[in-house]
């Protein structure tokens, strides 16, 4: 499986498609961190805020997305750039053929192309961040603490599962497509149907289940259902992590009545409660992953491998 | 001598098309073994099943004493396959595709080096080695895809289709090429091919498949006696000048079975030597002899009638 991987991976780094993203990603990244920084100083003139490194990765300003939600979007892409023709290609170049009538488990070349596409995306979002830290370092004139690395550090992983769901997807897509055009199209339009309808079709959805929100609890249950049934959505799943563990004075997510906010007090949450908060998200993104590879992984296995 | 691949009775079915229908097939040590039949036959799927890349419906193959299905990885340790059209990794150099290979059948790296530089010598690629495999030829990407199975040093080569698309020159160095290597380390081949006149040159026996049947297994002149019961003997005659109703007299000799007209004269197929008895007729009709032919079956003969046959 090391042959697979490092021969995928030195295939990655080397390839054009890589050196696109990478630019993409750097650019936009500078460019969001050095607006949202500027902002920031000008805003903190007064006294600097807790958790800057934190706010440079979420605040939005100049019209900009927050770097958080950008990555959200492009992460998709990452995803499914690097893995939509990983086997469809192999096939139609008519290398797969030749490569599994070596002596190597069937399992060790379809594993060690994801580890080495799931690398490749560790690597690309570890170093947007050390971007970051190294700006943001430039910018506020001092260095992050512990509390914001470590949760900068959950922030990577879970970023790492987000794109990896993608990749898993594109790759399962590679498998049952045979034309690669196919699997990318089919991949591009999973993630729009994910990210712009799914939200949309869960707020339907909600309000048919409650029809007519008279009351203050009816209408966060509403609220509730809608989340629910739009984190099917690893966007979402996504989306709400980044909620919890980049900003340290969110305490839930939903809606919330009066009452139960009542009483609150606006202090950082520890780190161990924001991680708490977001379990759920986590554990259920790495199963969709977990659950995308293991169907290609079956199938993969039983598939005939004609030239 | 041992049979380095066999099958019982192996049937690969499609939901309601038999692709390769209760095949038993033996290929025995240092022999070369063409396996024969037109396009969609079942060779390709035979070959698959034998690599265990797919699974027969019913039925065993055993490859060098192993079961590709239970144990495939002793099977590739042991075969060189070359697929039919091989593809390899176009921004990679020649060389370099080699290397992948020999790492993925876990060749030390100090051991590959020499060993690829050797084979890219002895392929006549030493040249372009270090060129990217995208600017190879059709030939040039056939003979890396030979040097690629010798690199685990098989005991067994399965080569599908070694000569398609190839123009003549190309193909016949090819099939020197596993000539040579056969010969020289003893190697078990077997080739499937539809292209018989190169084949029949090489192999030392070969299996005819039609619509998923092996109909006819064995040497070629032994293949042209079992089809044709009894020997037959085909002439060709060619005569010059005005042969009016020779015809009829060919036709009335004794032990002629078959004739047709050909441009100057007749093909005859015939159950008895008629050679003297075709000269004196001509010659008492004072014609002048072109050609007097004897023409065996070929395994082109033998190929066409089992097609028809089939």
């Amino acid at each position: 499986m090391t042959v697979v991987f490092w021969k995928e991976l030195a295939d990655h780094f080397s390839s054009r498609r890589f050196m696109i993203l990478l630019a993409i990603i750097v650019l936009t990244g500078v460019w969001a961190i050095y607006a949202s920084g500027q902002s920031i100083r000008q805003d903190a003139e007064s006294a600097p805020p807790e958790f800057v490194f934190l706010l440079l990765l979420t605040s939005q300003s100049g019209g900009l997305l927050s770097l958080a939600t950008f990555l959200g979007l492009l992460g998709p892409l990452v995803g499914i750039m690097l893995g939509f023709d990983a086997i469809s290609g192999e096939y139609a170049r008519g290398t797969l053929s030749r490569v599994l009538s070596q002596p190597i488990y069937r399992d060790s070349f379809i594993n060690g192309k994801f580890l080495a596409g799931l690398a490749t995306v560790a690597v690309l979002w570890a170093s947007v961040l050390l971007l970051v830290l190294g700006l943001g370092v430039t910018l506020v004139g001092f260095p992050p603490n512990a509390e914001e690395l470590w949760r900068m550090l959950v922030f990577t992983i879970v970023g790492i599962f987000y794109v990896g769901f993608w990749l898993a997807l594109a790759l399962l897509f590679s498998l049952l497509f045979q034309r690669t055009v196919t699997a990318a199209l089919g991949s591009l339009a999973l993630w729009l149907f994910l990210t712009i309808f799914a939200p949309l079709i869960a707020q339907i959805a909600a309000a048919f289940i409650i029809a007519d929100p008279s009351t203050p609890e009816a209408m966060v249950r509403q609220v509730d259902i809608a989340n629910m049934i739009n984190r099917i959505s690893p966007s979402a799943l996504y989306g709400e992590t980044v909620q919890i563990m980049l900003n340290p004075l969110a305490r839930g997510l939903g809606a919330a009545l009066p009452e139960q906010t009542q009483g609150i007090l606006l202090t950082p949450l520890a780190l161990s409660q924001s991680l708490l908060l977001i379990l759920p998200q986590f554990t259920t993104l790495i199963a969709l992953v977990a659950i995308c590879f293991a169907i290609s992984y079956i199938k993969f296995m039983r598939a005939e491998i004609r030239a | 001598m041992s049979a380095v691949v066999e099958t019982i009775s192996l049937t690969k079915r499609y939901r309601d098309l038999v692709a390769v229908n209760d095949l038993n097939l033996q290929v025995e040590e240092g022999e070369i073994f063409g396996f024969l039949g037109p396009n969609g036959a079942g060779k390709t799927t035979t070959i698959l099943m034998l690599l265990g890349l797919s699974e027969p419906t019913s039925g065993q193959a055993r490859v060098c004493g192993f079961d590709p299905i239970h144990r495939p990885l002793e099977v590739k340790k042991r075969v060189g396959y070359l697929p039919e059209n091989p593809g390899f990794y176009d921004d990679l150099s020649g060389r370099e595709n080699l290397f992948y290979i020999a790492r993925l059948n876990r060749i030390p790296t100090d051991d590959a080096r020499p060993k690829i530089t050797r084979l890219l010598e002895q392929i006549g690629l030493d040249k372009d080695g270090d060129r990217a495999v995208r600017e190879y030829s059709r030939g040039m990407k056939q003979r890396l895809g030979i040097a690629e199975v010798l690199i685990k040093e098989p005991q067994a080569l399965i080569l599908d289709e070694p000569t398609l698309g190839l123009d003549p020159d190309g193909a016949a160095r090819i099939l020197e090429l596993i000539t040579g290597l056969s010969r020289e380390h003893g190697l078990t081949v077997l080739l499937s091919s539809h292209m018989l006149h190169q084949v029949q040159q090489m192999c030392h026996r070969v299996g005819i498949i039609v619509k998923g049947k092996l109909i006819a297994q064995g040497e070629v002149n032994e293949l042209g006696s079992a089809i044709f019961k009894e020997r037959q003997w085909n002439f060709l005659l060619e005569v010059a000048g005005q042969p009016n109703g020779l015809e009829r007299e060919l036709r009335a000799l004794q032990g002629v079975a078959e004739i047709e007209p050909r441009t100057h004269g007749w093909f005859m197929r015939c159950n008895r030597d008629v050679r003297p008895e075709l000269l004196s007729l001509v010659s008492k009709r004072g014609l002048s002899l072109l050609q007097l032919r004897s023409e065996d079956a070929t395994l082109e003969d033998i190929y066409l009638k089992y097609f028809r046959g089939a």
